[in-house]
């Protein structure tokens, strides 16, 4: 029985509106390796160019953050579930600084 | 093919976010949006070649910032917060189809944080909150290619045509 892995609503679109797929994986890396190799799309919204898992992008191994276990090396067994849950975050402070998106006096960045 | 996005709200769940960036105030507040996609089609010409897909908020499911180091100019959703909200959907057979913010003190328009840290897909309503009243309310959704948002018109109405 392979690997199934959850995939969340706003990334159903570039997973041909599947939300999920199976893979045989020895560990979540590689479940997200072929999961990104049959649906390519998804790779930007998953990696950094660099290749690495965004920040804001949370997998979980049934109920266990793989942050808190292997990462993506932690090892997955035939009927594991593999989850990515969304991180949200946001907020009014520019990211690099830039005062474009404000034009008031009172709407300048705080520090 | 040009796809425009409109954004359908009650005026009540409209408020409720309104007052809900004017209670948290001057932190930023945040929740979630349930709803779901409708397959209508909206009258109107939009434009040769295009078409406009309506989505529906139907449910609020507020959340606490879970930002304690810049609650005024950051909010952050965990992702047991984020299961919270998808199961309130699920078992009201609705779907997580967004999320809002409040910007206090500042317009009601995406930052570059705001787009670094988006899911595409998402709506994403941003309520501005000036000196504690709330102000003008907008709608995003992350284009694709991650570099910029598109805005989605809010429309209010009394009834969901669903």
């Amino acid at each position: 029985m392979p690997v199934k892995v959850m995939i969340p609503s706003p990334l159903r679109p570039y997973a041909g509106k599947r939300d999920s797929a199976e893979f045989n994986a020895r560990t979540v890396g590689e479940a997200l390796g072929h999961l990104t190799t049959q649906f390519g799309e998804l790779r930007k919204h998953l990696f950094t160019e660099e290749g690495k898992l965004r920040s804001f992008v949370n997998v979980y191994v049934n109920d266990e953050d793989i942050r808190y276990l292997a990462k993506e090396n932690t090892p997955t067994k035939d009927g594991d579930t593999i989850s990515i849950i969304p991180s949200i975050a946001g907020g009014c402070r520019p990211l690099y600084g830039s005062s474009i998106f404000y034009q008031t006096t009172n709407d300048r960045p705080r520090d | 093919m040009v796809e425009a996005a409109a954004l359908w709200i009650s005026g009540h769940l409209a408020e409720k976010i309104r007052a809900h960036g004017a209670e948290t105030y001057p932190h930023e507040c945040c929740g979630a949006l349930l709803g779901r996609d409708s397959n209508a089609v909206l009258l109107g010409d939009p434009g040769e070649g295009s078409s406009t897909a309506a989505r529906e908020i139907l449910q609020l499911f507020p959340l606490v910032n879970r930002r304690d180091d810049s609650p005024r100019n950051r909010f952050s959703v965990t992702a047991e917060d984020v299961m919270a909200a998808e199961k309130a959907a699920r078992d009201q057979g609705l779907d997580v189809v967004g999320w809002y913010h409040s910007h206090p003190d500042h317009p009601a328009r995406p930052s570059e944080y705001d787009r670094d840290h988006a899911w595409p897909w998402y709506s994403y309503i941003i309520v501005s909150v000036q000196n504690g009243a709330p102000q003008d309310m907008t709608s995003w959704r992350l284009n694709d290619d991650r570099a910029e948002f598109s805005p989605e018109g809010i429309e209010i109405r009394h009834r969901a045509a669903v």
